[in-house]
């Protein structure tokens, strides 16, 4: 297990674990290449695992066993300050006693670069971020988005190989969370800087990344690109964790090729994309809302049903249609504003319908 | 202050609780106050009421050998000692914040026991444990006594203000490129400084009043100001203490208001807001 890096790798996990205890595994097995200049996100739910691979990957947490490469050089043995890897965290982390443009000159000073060229550098990450103005500003006058973008010139500012984000929006405003997501993105095409971000935010890390690596129990789940991630989930974890998800459970009557048919808990019998079901065994669908027909829309469907109405819920754009079908009461559906058909009212039965490689049958994943 | 709407009572206590703190702090500084006029008095005996005026004790204390020799001895033992007790006592309290390991309270209580055992028993520990290394009589033996001393006030400032610290920003630092030695000069230090601060304070003004373990290790050429004092109460009560007394009131409130002034600037340094 201890070769090295392929090509275009930058990162490389090698079968690293890590345990606190030396009993339970919080990272149970990983091995990941990070690409050269790619942005990718670690997501899952706390205790996954995900900030414990980030710490490893910078130092700050040893990894009990197996190999972590950065650029050709085996990290184990390498203290955080020799790794030349840049971080934001998620409180900043700025130091209170200097100033914004001392906080960024710090890593430049450690390099010994001639004053002017700390200078140009410092103005040159402060327009980057679009705070020339407050270079000589404390920390503590500064506001919690302005702290954050400081705090991203500050890691870029020594041009390192890679920057670790660990969660860096999670202490601002949902408003000013979208906004700094689309910022860090566009710095990261600009500049083409390698970028692992952590984050459990799921439309976080759809937005800003080329790849998503899902993690639970210490174990990444699929890794992929955002739009692979949502449109053809490889498990019932990944499609219930990005995005929202109708889950139909069933048993799996036959197969062929791509497709299957599946028995449903009424007895119903419908047809699925196969993706990790197999024959003879219990399945878990899974559909997307926005990929369900409804009423005289669902007539060209290729597979229909009929569900009751239970409730409508308008916001504005779209209407989220909640019915029972067959064993699930949940059932969520969501209608463009300009499909909907005001006659619709709860406790109605109306046709639903699908194409059949909108549904996904999965191995199912009760752990 | 006292709202429109209070009752007699509340008015009562309002005053009672404000008459009752005044007397407190009396009650704390009198003594200060009984000996300070007392220095200023003519007469040969440490009595009021005072009939005349004089500085005849300044010139005495300052001039008489005695005195100076023990004013310069406390000026070379308590600096000696709070350099010491702050160094090593910083240290112990940022390597027992850094990290969680078994004997950490146990570790704790031992640095703090020199200030809850009762000094006589560190006086007379020290001077059997010295005596036959020669230490006894020597300024080393007293200034290292007198650094054991002042290292529980330390590690408690210093751990207090560590209690607060943001431990990413060690790592922030680390990420940048700097090294231990580097993160803690440029990072922890000046952020910690006020507890360090605040300690060395401390440690300063417990070895510069301190009378029982100089009595047992110091010989006369290690007399500092308090033994000195002290021994000039028992033989020759002379209005000479009173102008002791004095000038180190004198000192130590010159002393607090500037750590207190660079504690403070420090402080606003940690915390700067708009």
């Amino acid at each position: 297990m201890s070769e090295t890096q392929s090509g275009d790798a930058l990162v490389s996990f090698r079968g690293v674990q890590k345990s606190y205890d030396g009993e339970s595994l919080i990272v149970k097995h990983l091995d990941l290449d990070i690409r050269r200049g790619e942005f990718l996100t670690l997501l899952g739910p706390s205790g996954s695992g995900k900030t414990t691979c980030l710490m490893m990957l910078a130092g700050f947490e040893t990894p009990s066993h197996g190999e972590i490469w950065l650029d050709g050089k085996l990290l184990n043995r390498v203290p955080p300050h020799k790794r030349d890897i840049g971080m934001v965290f998620q409180n900043y982390a700025l130091f209170p006693h200097m100033t914004v443009g001392e906080n960024l000159a710090y890593p430049l000073k450690l390099r010994k670069l001639s004053a002017g060229e700390i200078a140009e550098r410092v103005k040159k990450a402060l327009g980057m971020v679009r705070l020339d103005a407050l270079a000589h500003r404390y920390p503590g006058q500064l506001s919690g988005g302005q702290q954050q973008r400081v705090a991203l010139a500050r890691a870029l500012v020594f041009e390192p190989k890679l920057v670790l984000m660990d969660e860096p929006l999670g202490a601002l405003d949902k408003q000013l969370r979208e906004h700094m997501q689309l910022e860090i993105k566009h710095i990261h095409e600009r500049l083409g800087v390698t970028v692992v971000y952590v984050t459990h935010d799921q439309s976080e890390a759809l937005t800003m990344s080329d790849r998503v690596a899902v993690f639970k129990d210490g174990i990444i789940q699929q890794i992929d690109t955002p739009n692979a991630l949502y449109e053809a989930p490889s498990n019932a974890f990944v499609a219930s964790f990005i995005g929202e998800n109708n889950r139909l459970d069933g048993e799996v009557v036959s197969v062929d090729g791509e497709q299957c048919s599946v028995r449903l808990g009424d007895g119903s019998l419908v047809r699925a994309q196969r993706a990790g079901a197999e024959a003879a065994r219990p399945t878990a669908m899974s559909i997307r809302p926005e990929r369900v027909r409804l009423g005289a829309l669902a007539a060209p469907c290729e597979t229909r049903l009929s569900a009751r109405l239970i409730e409508q819920i308008y916001l504005g754009d779209h209407v989220r249609l909640r019915l029972a079908l067959g064993p699930t009461q949940g059932f969520m559906v969501k209608v463009p504003i300009s499909d909907v058909d005001t006659a619709w009212q709860a406790g109605q039965t109306l046709d639903v319908g699908w194409m059949v490689k909108d549904l996904r049958a999965l191995a199912p994943q009760d752990a | 202050m006292l709202p429109a709407y209070a009752s007699l009572p509340e008015k009562a206590w309002f005053w009672l609780f404000r008459i009752f703190n005044v007397l407190v702090l009396l009650f704390l500084v009198s003594p200060l106050f009984a000996i300070v006029p007392l220095s200023f008095s003519a007469d040969s005996f440490l009595v009021y009421p005072i009939r005349a005026f004089s500085l005849r004790w300044y010139e005495a204390f300052l001039t008489d050998g005695e005195w100076t020799r023990a004013l310069m001895n406390s000026f070379i033992v308590a600096p000696a000692a709070t350099l010491i007790a702050t160094v090593l006592g910083t240290l112990a309290s940022v390597g027992l914040a850094s990290r969680e390991f078994p004997a950490k309270s146990l570790l704790m209580g031992i640095l703090v026991s020199p200030m809850v055992v009762p000094v006589v028993i560190v006086g007379v520990g020290a001077y059997l444990f010295f005596a036959p290394l020669g230490l006894t009589g020597s300024y080393l033996g007293l200034v290292l006594v007198h650094a054991a001393l002042g290292v529980p006030f330390v590690v408690i400032t210093v751990s207090a203000t560590l209690a607060g610290f943001n431990t990413n920003l060690i790592r922030a630092s680390a990420s940048m490129g700097a090294g231990p030695l580097t993160t803690f000069m440029k990072v922890v230090m000046p952020l910690v400084a006020p507890g360090i601060i605040s300690g060395a304070l401390f440690a300063f003004a417990t070895s510069f009043d301190e009378v029982v373990v100089t009595l047992f290790l110091a010989a006369p050429e290690q007399m500092t100001l308090p033994r000195q004092m002290f021994g000039g109460i028992k033989e020759n009560i002379s209005p000479a203490i009173a102008a002791a007394a004095t000038i180190l009131i004198l000192f130590s409130v010159a002393l607090l208001l500037t750590l207190e002034w660079l504690r403070g600037r420090a402080e606003r340094m940690r915390t700067r807001k708009a």
